[in-house]
């Protein structure tokens, strides 16, 4: 079953037609990718799902009902996390503060649920640590631990993703990999925007491949990690997937 | 994963080297105080002006912190801040006029309890006129800096007109109750009772504020939404709504601030808003738009110096706020605290 549709999706951003009619599918339970080259229309996707850029045509059907006309807080009301590409963790709060601020129904940081914010603590060490901290004061892998965790403080139907290897250093890419597997281990549903395609492989059941603002082939990860004439043809990767090189790297 | 138990979060963080706190400018602050002695030479007469200075500090803190959240939270430049201050000043003169009786008593009970009336009517009919001018004038131009500042100008010619029309055109005049007429002695220097009372209410304002801003959700939101505004409702958090409780609450501590600045003067005219705009807003850049703790030490900066150079040099006075925020901005251009995501 879909948790996620959008079907004939345009987006403008100003004088700018970014969208040109995007199709995809988000089966529940699973982990969706979306590949394509810089300015191929992802992250403008994320967004739009989120509501943070309106949809000027089509619509994005979330649970079976209509959200592309709702405001940004009711979207997330409805159970969808959004993580930005750049984190968007508040620089000024300490890391208490900032997942008390994820955690809707929690008023003081003694009302987090306990059970929940250990099993953060154990995908992500460094978070319990740096507890008390600052949150601008982090290392750019740990806010990027502190965004992905803030998504995680309350279960979520849908968790969106924004490039979380960005800019980040091979080990901590692997931390992040092995809290994502945890996720998909537990059948959260996530819609990963990822140019790294090595992450991408490891991560994705399904993969939708963007190029000028639409969907251009949706499948299996498994369909599109076995055929490099595929990948070559879609994403311009030669052998990415032996090397873990990023498309970024190739195209 | 129900039964694991969280460590102690301090122990956690008695791993962690301390956050670093940026205290230069508070050391500003007591620096301008130091040089203040040296140039005015009396410790008496330097009491007495430090005591005026931070009285006038507090009173401005307490009008500007409401307008830099407003800036900070939702990039709204209100340029009709002004309006609230002369309303809740001449509120101020019907409550006190109203409560004569009360006003002249020699009881200190009584005074205060005049006072604190007209603070609360004041801030009441502030806020309330506030809820309407962010309505009215503030929603249509969200996003849109030039309507945005010549619409709440123009609001605040429209406010003081309607003040016109009620209280008249001329000065009225607004004397402390008795009991917070002349002065303290503490040796040679002479400290205005009245002043203190600006003191202790700026004071229980900030803590307030403070205590509300760092131990509160609320709070929480209206610091986060001050770094990141999308941010705060893509995690499901209605910010307009905060909004309107942010603006109403700055336009009710304008009506508090008109009330103390009323009574600092001793008189209240319908420009009082305009004179004080000017001083707010050198306030709010100086300590980083958005910045509440900027805000703060910026007001206790131009009261401190505004009184030091009116008693050295007068001519000087007028000039010396300026110069202040040209010297500050050029050592942090951003304000004494920048808001991070600015």
């Amino acid at each position: 079953m879909n948790l996620l549709t959008l079907a004939g999706v345009h987006t403008h951003i100003g004088a700018y037609h970014i969208l040109h009619g995007v199709d995809l599918e988000v089966p529940e339970g699973a982990v969706t990718v979306l590949l394509g080259r810089n300015g191929a229309g992802k992250t403008t996707t994320l967004r739009t799902v989120m509501g943070l850029w309106a949809a000027s045509k089509g619509t994005v059907r979330f649970a079976g009902e209509a959200i592309e006309r709702q405001p940004v807080p009711e979207i997330a009301r409805r159970g969808i996390a959004y993580v930005p590409e750049n984190m968007g963790i508040f620089s000024d709060l300490t890391v208490q503060e900032n997942m008390l601020l994820a955690a809707r129904g929690a008023r003081h940081a003694d009302q987090l649920d306990r059970a929940r914010l250990q099993w953060i603590f154990d995908l992500f060490p460094a978070l319990q640590k740096f507890w008390l901290y600052p949150a601008g004061k982090l290392s750019g892998g740990q806010k990027q631990m502190l965004s992905v965790a803030r998504a995680l403080c309350e279960p979520r139907r849908l968790i969106l993703i924004d490039e979380p290897s960005k800019g980040l250093a091979p080990s901590i890419v692997n931390n992040l990999v092995q809290a994502l597997r945890e996720l998909k281990a537990q059948r959260t549903t996530i819609l990963l925007v990822e140019q790294n395609f090595r992450m991408a492989r490891l991560l994705g059941d399904h993969v939708a491949v963007m190029d000028h603002g639409r969907v251009v082939h949706t499948g299996t990860m498994a369909a599109l990690a076995a055929d490099a004439e595929l990948q070559q043809r879609l994403l311009g990767l030669s052998m990415g997937l032996s090397t873990g090189l990023s498309m970024n790297a190739h195209a | 994963m129900k039964s694991a138990t969280v460590r102690s979060s301090a122990a956690a963080a008695a791993a962690v080297p301390k956050a670093h706190v940026d205290v230069r400018p508070i050391m500003l602050l007591v620096a301008l105080m130091v040089l203040g002695l040296l140039l005015v030479g009396s410790p008496s007469t330097w009491l007495t002006l430090t005591v005026a200075g931070l009285a006038m500090g507090f009173i401005i803190f307490i009008i500007a912190s409401g307008l830099t959240l407003i800036f900070g939270l939702m990039d709204v430049l209100n340029f009709g801040h002004g309006v609230f201050i002369a309303l809740g000043a001449f509120v101020a003169t019907s409550v006190l006029g109203g409560m004569a009786g009360w006003t002249t008593s020699p009881s200190v009970l009584l005074n205060l309890l005049a006072v604190f009336s007209a603070m609360v009517v004041a801030m009441v009919v502030a806020g309330g006129v506030g809820w309407a001018f962010e309505r009215v004038i503030v929603r249509p131009v969200y996003g849109l800096h030039l309507k945005q500042i010549l619409i709440t100008m123009g609001g605040m010619i429209v406010g003081e007109e309607l003040i016109k029309v009620i209280w008249g055109p001329l000065q009225i005049p607004l004397p402390p109750p008795e009991a917070l007429r002349g002065s303290f002695f503490i040796g040679d220097a002479a400290i205005e009772k009245f002043r203190l009372l600006a003191v202790a209410v700026g004071l229980l304002v900030f803590l307030v504020m403070m205590w509300v801003l760092s131990r509160t959700k609320v709070g929480l939101l209206v610091r986060a939404g001050v770094q990141d505004r999308e941010m705060v409702e893509a995690l499901g958090y209605r910010v307009r709504r905060l909004f309107v409780g942010v603006f109403v609450t700055g336009s009710a501590l304008a009506g508090l601030g008109g009330v103390l600045w009323g009574l600092y003067q001793q008189s209240v005219t319908p420009q009082i808003g305009a004179q004080v705009n000017v001083l707010i807003f050198i306030v709010i850049i100086i300590g980083g738009l958005g910045s509440t703790g900027g805000c703060f030490i910026g007001a206790l900066l131009v009261g401190v110096l505004a009184n030091y150079t009116g008693f050295l040099a007068p001519k000087v006075a007028l000039f010396s706020n300026i110069a202040l925020m040209v010297a500050i901005l050029l050592w942090r251009p951003q304000g004494l605290y920048p808001v991070t995501s600015r």
